[in-house]
C-alpha cells in the first residue's frame, strides 16, 4: 500500500479514508489536494479534469468532497436541459431549497450570479465551495457565454469558488472562439492492468477468500485485457461469469489452490462471452439463463443482431425494393433495366469516371418520389391503383427507419428520400417475393 | 351572414345563441337512409350486433396477447423483488437498468391496444406507476422529461421556455422537470403507502414485496424517436436507478436489431435487455376471421368479393387486424343501412318477429330478390301465384325459408373445417393454406367443381392409414361440437367409419395374407419383354396398372375410398355457395365497391374523374357527353385538362390559350363566322390562367425554365 496522503488543514483520518476509496489514483488525488489547498485559502477558480471512460474521474472528485466534508455541487450536464435547472441545482446544494427558490422562471446567467451575491451576504463562504460538472462537453452546446462564466465564476461572485469541469476530451476541443479563461488542465490516465487487477479484486465474493477472487480476475484480465480495459466493462463480466468459475468447486472436484484447473475449466466459458456478452448482444439476465442452461441449448438463444427478419405488407416489400434500386443504381440506368426494348447497352458504354467505383461502396443515394413510384410501378408484377394506402406505405416505412427522408419535411413538393437497408435485407425481402434483385443492381452488371 | 367579398378572407361564425339538438347516432343512420320506416329497428339490430362483434375481438385480442403480456409482467415482478436482494450477484448487477424489448410486427395501428392492455395489466397487478410515451410528443427531452413525469405524477409540468399564464408561475417551484423531483415524489409516495392504512389499498398477498413498485416507462414506438434524446433519457434514468426502480420497455416494430443501430454501446451497456415476441400479425387475423366470420353466431355475413377486398388490403397494405375489423364495421353500416330487408339479418326468433311485421313494400321487395325469383321459378304452377300475390303466405314462406338459411350456416362452417383439415395436410395446398382461402373458394361457385377440388381429392386418396385415421378423427372433432340433426349424423357416420378402420386393424393381425394376384401380373410381364415400341410399352404398364387397382383392392383401400366418398358428399351437400340459397341477400354484403371505395381510396384517380367527365360529380344534365370528349360547357379547368392532355412534354401556353379561347366561345353559343369567335378578351384571359393556376396546384404541370412561355407536363398518357 501506498503511503497516506498528507496535508495541512484536513484530519488524518479522514484522509485516510480517502487514500483506501481511491486506489491507484494517488497521484492524482494528491495533486488535487494540493491544488485545492486548505479549506479556508482561495483555490484556482476552476480546474479541468479529464481522462478516458471509467478512468475514476467523478469517482475521485466524489471521494475527495465527500471524505473530506467540503461544501460542493455535483452536477451532471446530461441532466440539465435548461439553463434554469443547472442554476437551480446549483444553488439548491450550495444553499439550500430558499436560494433556489429566489430564481426567476426563466433565469439569465446574471440572475444567477445575483442571487448568488445575495446568498453569499447572509453566509459567507468559511471555506472554498467547489462546483463539480460532470461530463462537461456538453457545456459547448449550451449558450456560448455559459462555458466561460463557469470558468471565471470565482471572479463574477466574489467568494471562494472554485468549479472543476470533468470530460472524456480534452481542453483543447472546448476552447470557444471568443477566448476565455484557461482552467488548470489534470489528465487522469488509464488504469494499468495492474491497477485493474488491484481494483477488480477489492470487490470479492463474501464467501470465498479474497485470493481466490483475484486469481479469478487474473484470468479474466488475461482473456479480455487485449480487447477492453473500460474497468466498468469488466467488472460487469467479472460479476456476470464468477458464478461459472466456482462451478467446480462447488461440486467438489477441485480445490480453491487449484487455479490450472479452474482456468482450464473457465477459459472456453470467457471466450463466448467475449463475443456475446461483451457486445451486449446478449443482456446479463439471458446470459445467465444460458449459463443455468445444457450446452447444446444454449445454441437456441441468440442475439439481438441475429433477429434481423420483418415481416412487410406485400406492397411495402415492392416499395423498398423500388427504393432499393433508385438509391444504388444511377437513374440513367433506369431505361436499361425497366424499358422493354432497351437495346443492348453495354456496361462500359456509359460508365462516367467516378461511377466505376462500386455504388454499394459508396452507400445510398437520394432519389425524389416520382422516380422511386416509377420504379414502383415496373417492378411490381400486377396494376397497382395509386391509392392512398400506397402513399401512407411509403410514410410509415420512413417512420420504421427502413427509408430515410432527406428532404426537408416542410417540403411537400417532391420530397426525397434514402432507402436505409442493407443488401442482404433486401434481397431477404425480395426472396419472399420472387423477384432478383441482383438483376437489377447496376452493380453487379 | 354573407360571405361575399371581394378578397379572399376569413370568416368567423359565431355560434348562435339557439343551440342545435345535436344529432344522435340514430339519427345519422336514418338520414339518407334506405326506406325509413323501419330503419330504427336496423339501427338497433346494427347497434346490438356490432357491440357483440367488438367484445368478442376484444376477448380475443386479450386472450392473444396473454401470452406476451404474461411474460412481461413476470419480468417487471422479478425486477421489483431482485433489487431488494441483496446478494453479491445483483449487487454488482445493480446499475443495469431492466428493459423489455417487445417486438410487435409492423403494423402499428394495432399496437395501441396492446399498450392499454399492458399498461392496464400493470397498474392492476404490478406497480401503479406506468407511464407510456410516444415519439411523436417527444421530440426534445425536454418533453420527453415532461412528458414522463405528468403521466407518472399525474400533475402538471411547465417548461420554462413555454410563456404560459400568471398561475403557471406558482405551479413551478413545486414542479419541475427533472428526474430528481421524481424521485423525491416517489419517495413520499412509497413512504406514505407504506406508513399509511392498508385498508384502502389492495390487500394482495404480495404486499410486502411490492414496498418499491417499479416504475415503468413504456416507449412506444422506439424507431420513431431521436436517438439523442433516447440516449440521453437512458443517461439520465441510469444516475437515478439506485433510487428509482425503473423499467424500460421498448415497442418495437421492426426488429430487435434496431435497439442497437439507435444506442451506441456506451448507452446500451446501462440496459439489460430481454426479447420479447408477439404473435405474427397474420396469425392473429386468422383467430379473428376464425371467430368473427368463420362461425353462425352472428347473422351478419360478408360476401366472397367483400371479403377479397378485405383482405387484399390487410396483405397488401397494412397487415393491421384493427383495420380489417373497422372494415367489417363499415360493411356491417353500410349492408343496414341500404338494404332494407336486412331487419331479418337478426337471431331466429326475432327474425321470425320482424318478418310478421313486413310491411307491403318490404314484401314486394322481397319478391324483387333475385334469390326469391329463381325460387318461385322452380314452384308449382298454383305456388307461384300464391307467392306472388297472397302476402300472408310469402310470409310463411319466408319463414320457412329463413329457417333454411340458418340450418344451411350452421351446417356450412363444421364442413368448411372438416374439408380444410383434410385438404391442409396436402403438399402444395390446391386448396389453400389457410381457411380464409378455402372459404373464398367456396363462397364463389360450387367447390366440387373445382379443379384443385378434384387434384385434392386424389391425393387424399393416397393418404396412408393412421394419417388418414388422425384427420379423420379431427373432422369427427369439428362435427361434434355443432348441434344439429344433420351434422350430428354425419358425426355418427364418421365414427362408424373410424370404427370400421380400427377393426380393419385387428381383422389383417388375424386373416393371414391372400394370395396375391401375382400369378395375373406375370403373364403380362412375359408379354412385356417381346416388345419393343415405347408407345405400346406405355400402354400395357398403364393397362396393368389399371387391372393392378381393380384387383388389388385392400380392404383398408375399399374403405378409405368409402370414407372420401362420405367426405364428398358432405361436401356436396352443404358447402353450396351462398348464392344458391334463397334470401341471402339479407345476411349477405356484397357490395365489394362501397367498402374498396372507403377503405382504398384513390385520390388521384377521383381527380382525373372530376375533370374528366365533371357529370360523374355536379350531375347537371348539360355536361352528360359520350364518353371521352368534354361538353364546352364543363367549368373551365376540366376544358383546360382536357386540352392539356393533347399535348407533349412541354405545353405552349399561348396556343393553349387559344385552345381554350375556341372552346369557349362555342359554348357562348357565338356564330362561327363572325370575327369575335375565338378572340381572347380579358374575361377569358382570367379565366384561362385561373384554370392553370388551379392544374398547377393539383401537380400536373410546373412552370419551366426550360423554355419561355412554356409549362411543363407532370402526368403521362393522354389522348
Amino acid at each position: 500500500m501506498t503511503s497516506v496522503l498528507q496535508h495541512p488543514g484536513y484530519d488524518e483520518e479522514k484522509l485516510r479514508r480517502v487514500t483506501e476509496q481511491t486506489p491507484c489514483r494517488e497521484a492524482q488525488t494528491g495533486l488535487l489536494l494540493s491544488l485545492m489547498g486548505q479549506p479556508q485559502q482561495y483555490s484556482y477558480p476552476s480546474i479541468f479534469v479529464y481522462g478516458h471512460r471509467a478512468s475514476g474521474k467523478s469517482h475521485v472528485m466524489h471521494v475527495l468532497l465527500k471524505e473530506l466534508e467540503l461544501p460542493h455541487a455535483t452536477i451532471s450536464c446530461v441532466e440539465c436541459v435548461s439553463k434554469a435547472l443547472l442554476f437551480e441545482k446549483m444553488l439548491l446544494s450550495l444553499f439550500g431549497c430558499e436560494a433556489a427558490s429566489l430564481l426567476p422562471r426563466t433565469p439569465s446567467l446574471s440572475d444567477f450570479v445575483r442571487v448568488y451575491r445575495h446568498q453569499c451576504l447572509d453566509s459567507p463562504a468559511t471555506q472554498t465551495r467547489y462546483i463539480v460538472m460532470e461530463k462537461a462537453e456538453l457545456l459547448r452546446d449550451a449558450d456560448v457565454n455559459l462555458l466561460p462564466a463557469l470558468l471565471r465564476l470565482q471572479e463574477l461572485v466574489d467568494d471562494n469558488l472554485t468549479v472543476i469541469l470533468l470530460s472524456e476530451i480534452t481542453w483543447d476541443k472546448f476552447r470557444p472562439n471568443t477566448g476565455c479563461y484557461e482552467p488548470l488542465v489534470l489528465h487522469f490516465p488509464d488504469y494499468s492492468k495492474g491497477d485493474l487487477q488491484q481494483i477488480l479484486s477489492r470487490d470479492s465474493h463474501p464467501s470465498y477468500s479474497a485470493d481466490f477472487y483475484s486469481s479469478y480476475i487474473n484470468i479474466l484480465l488475461g482473456v479480455f485485457y487485449s480487447v477492453c480495459r473500460d474497468l466498468r466493462e469488466l467488472h460487469h463480466l467479472a460479476a456476470l461469469n464468477f458464478s461459472k468459475f466456482c462451478e467446480p468447486l462447488a461440486e467438489g472436484k477441485v480445490k480453491e489452490s487449484d487455479t490450472h484447473k479452474l482456468w482450464r475449466n473457465i477459459e472456453p466459458h470467457l471466450k463466448k462471452a467475449m463475443q456475446t456478452v461483451y457486445l451486449r448482444e446478449v443482456s446479463s439476465l439471458q446470459w445467465e439463463q444460458m449459463q443455468q442452461m445444457e450446452e447444446k441449448e444454449a445454441g437456441a438463444l441468440r442475439g439481438l443482431s441475429a433477429h434481423t427478419h420483418v415481416e412487410l405488407p406485400y406492397y411495402s416489400k415492392f416499395l423498398l425494393i423500388a427504393a432499393y434500386l433508385a438509391s444504388y443504381n444511377p437513374a440513367r440506368t433506369d431505361k436499361r433495366f425497366f424499358l422493354k426494348h432497351h437495346g443492348k447497352i453495354k456496361k462500359t458504354n456509359f460508365l462516367k469516371k467516378n461511377e466505376k467505383t462500386s455504388n454499394h461502396l459508396l452507400g445510398p443515394k437520394p432519389f425524389p418520389l416520382d422516380r422511386l413510384l416509377a420504379v414502383f410501378y415496373s417492378v411490381v408484377d400486377s396494376r397497382v391503383a395509386p391509392s392512398a394506402s400506397i402513399f401512407s406505405q411509403i410514410s410509415s416505412l420512413v417512420t420504421l427507419q427502413l427509408l430515410t427522408q432527406v428532404s426537408h419535411d416542410d417540403q411537400l413538393d417532391a420530397p426525397k428520400y434514402k432507402c436505409a437497408v442493407s443488401l442482404d435485407f433486401i434481397s431477404a425481402i425480395s426472396r419472399t417475393v420472387n423477384f432478383d434483385i441482383v438483376k437489377y443492381l447496376y452493380d453487379f452488371l | 351572414m354573407s360571405t361575399s367579398s371581394v378578397s379572399k378572407g376569413c370568416f368567423v361564425f359565431k355560434p348562435t345563441a339557439k343551440k342545435r339538438r345535436s344529432l344522435t347516432l340514430e339519427d345519422y343512420f336514418t338520414d339518407g337512409c334506405e326506406d325509413a320506416e323501419n330503419s330504427d329497428v336496423r339501427f338497433q339490430l346494427c347497434q346490438h350486433l356490432w357491440d357483440r362483434m367488438k367484445t368478442d375481438t376484444e376477448v380475443l385480442q386479450d386472450e392473444l396477447n396473454r401470452n406476451v403480456l404474461d411474460s412481461l409482467l413476470d419480468l417487471t415482478r422479478k425486477c421489483s423483488s431482485t433489487r431488494q436482494h441483496s446478494d453479491w450477484a445483483s449487487k454488482m448487477r445493480a446499475s443495469e437498468i431492466p428493459t423489455a424489448a417487445l417486438v410487435l410486427g409492423v403494423n402499428v395501428p394495432d399496437h395501441d391496444m396492446t399498450f392499454q392492455s399492458l399498461s392496464e395489466l400493470l397498474q392492476q397487478s404490478v406497480t401503479p406507476y406506468v407511464a407510456s410515451v410516444q415519439a411523436k410528443e417527444c421530440g426534445t427531452l425536454k418533453h420527453l422529461m415532461k412528458r414522463v413525469l405528468e403521466r407518472l405524477t399525474g400533475a402538471v409540468v411547465v417548461l420554462d421556455d413555454e410563456e404560459e399564464e400568471e398561475e403557471a408561475e406558482q405551479l413551478h417551484k413545486s414542479t419541475h422537470c427533472s428526474l430528481g423531483t421524481l424521485c423525491d415524489w416517489y419517495d413520499a409516495k412509497t413512504k406514505k403507502s407504506s406508513t399509511g392504512t392498508p385498508g384502502k389499498k389492495r390487500t394482495s398477498p404480495t404486499k410486502d414485496e411490492q414496498q418499491q413498485p417499479p416504475v415503468v416507462i413504456i416507449f412506444k414506438d422506439l424507431e420513431a424517436f431521436n436517438p439523442r434524446v433516447l440516449q440521453n433519457f437512458i443517461l439520465i434514468c441510469s444516475l437515478y436507478v439506485q433510487r428509482l426502480p425503473l423499467m424500460f420497455i421498448f415497442g418495437i416494430a421492426t426488429s430487435p436489431s434496431t435497439v442497437q443501430h439507435m444506442l451506441p454501446h456506451s448507452v446500451s451497456s446501462l440496459l439489460c435487455i430481454q426479447l420479447f415476441q408477439s404473435l405474427s400479425c397474420t396469425q392473429h387475423l386468422a383467430t379473428v376471421i376464425d371467430k368473427l366470420i368463420l362461425t353462425h353466431h352472428f347473422p351478419f355475413k360478408l360476401s366472397g368479393k367483400v371479403m377479397q377486398v378485405l383482405i387484399s388490403i390487410f396483405l397488401y397494405h397494412d397487415f393491421s387486424v384493427r383495420n380489417f375489423i373497422k372494415g367489417i364495421q363499415l360493411a356491417l353500416l353500410e349492408h343496414f343501412h341500404s338494404q332494407p330487408l336486412s331487419v331479418l339479418c337478426c337471431k331466429k326468433k326475432e327474425a321470425r318477429r320482424n318478418l310478421m311485421q313486413l310491411s307491403h313494400a318490404n314484401l314486394e321487395r322481397v319478391r324483387k330478390l333475385p334469390s326469391f325469383k329463381r325460387y318461385v321459378e322452380k314452384q308449382e304452377q298454383q305456388e307461384q301465384v300464391n307467392l306472388l300475390q297472397d302476402d300472408g303466405h310469402l310470409k310463411e314462406a319466408c319463414q320457412k325459408l329463413m329457417k333454411d338459411l340458418h340450418k344451411y350456416h350452421k351446417n356450412y362452417y363444421p364442413v368448411l373445417r372438416c374439408l380444410h383439415t383434410l385438404a391442409s395436410t396436402l403438399p402444395r395446398y390446391p386448396l389453400g393454406k389457410q381457411i380464409r382461402e378455402l372459404h373464398l373458394i367456396c363462397l364463389e361457385k360450387n367447390v366440387w367443381e373445382n379443379e384443385d377440388y378434384q387434384s385434392a381429392m386424389k391425393l387424399l386418396k393416397m393418404l396412408a392409414k393412421d394419417e388418414l385415421i388422425t384427420l379423420l378423427q379431427r373432422c369427427a372433432e369439428n362435427l361434434q361440437t355443432v348441434k344439429s340433426k344433420k351434422m350430428n349424423a354425419a358425426f355418427v357416420q364418421l365414427e362408424e367409419l373410424l370404427a370400421k378402420f380400427k377393426q380393419l386393424d385387428t381383422a389383417a393381425a388375424a386373416v393371414e395374407t391372400v394370395p396375391t394376384v401375382v400369378e395375373s401380373i406375370t403373364s403380362p410381364v412375359k408379354n412385356l419383354q417381346k416388345k419393343t415400341d415405347l408407345f405400346q410399352l406405355q400402354k400395357t404398364l398403364l393397362e396393368m396398372n389399371e387391372s393392378l387397382r381393380s384387383k388389388k383392392r385392400s380392404p383398408f383401400e375399399v374403405l378409405r375410398n368409402e370414407a372420401l366418398e362420405f367426405i364428398d358428399a358432405l361436401v356436396r351437400s352443404h358447402l353450396s355457395p351462398p348464392e344458391s340459397q334463397t334470401l341471402n341477400e339479407v345476411c349477405y354484403f356484397s357490395s365489394s365497391a362501397t367498402v374498396r371505395r372507403h377503405l382504398n381510396a384513390t385520390p388521384r384517380t377521383s381527380i382525373q374523374a372530376a375533370l374528366s367527365s365533371p357529370y360523374y360529380y355536379i350531375q347537371n344534365d348539360n355536361l352528360k357527353t359520350e364518353d371521352g370528349s368534354v361538353s364546352s360547357a364543363a367549368p373551365d379547368i376540366c376544358i383546360a385538362y382536357k386540352l392539356h392532355l393533347e399535348c407533349g412534354r412541354l405545353i405552349n401556353l399561348y396556343d393553349w390559350l387559344e385552345a381554350y379561347a375556341t372552346v369557349v366561345s362555342a359554348a357562348e353559343g357565338k356564330d362561327q363566322e363572325s370575327d369575335e369567335f375565338g378572340k381572347v378578351d380579358e374575361v377569358k384571359h382570367a379565366r384561362f390562367i385561373r384554370a392553370v393556376s388551379e392544374l398547377e396546384f393539383l401537380g400536373f404541370i410546373k412552370s419551366t425554365k426550360q423554355k419561355t412561355d412554356h409549362v411543363a407536363r407532370l402526368t403521362w398518357g393522354g389522348c
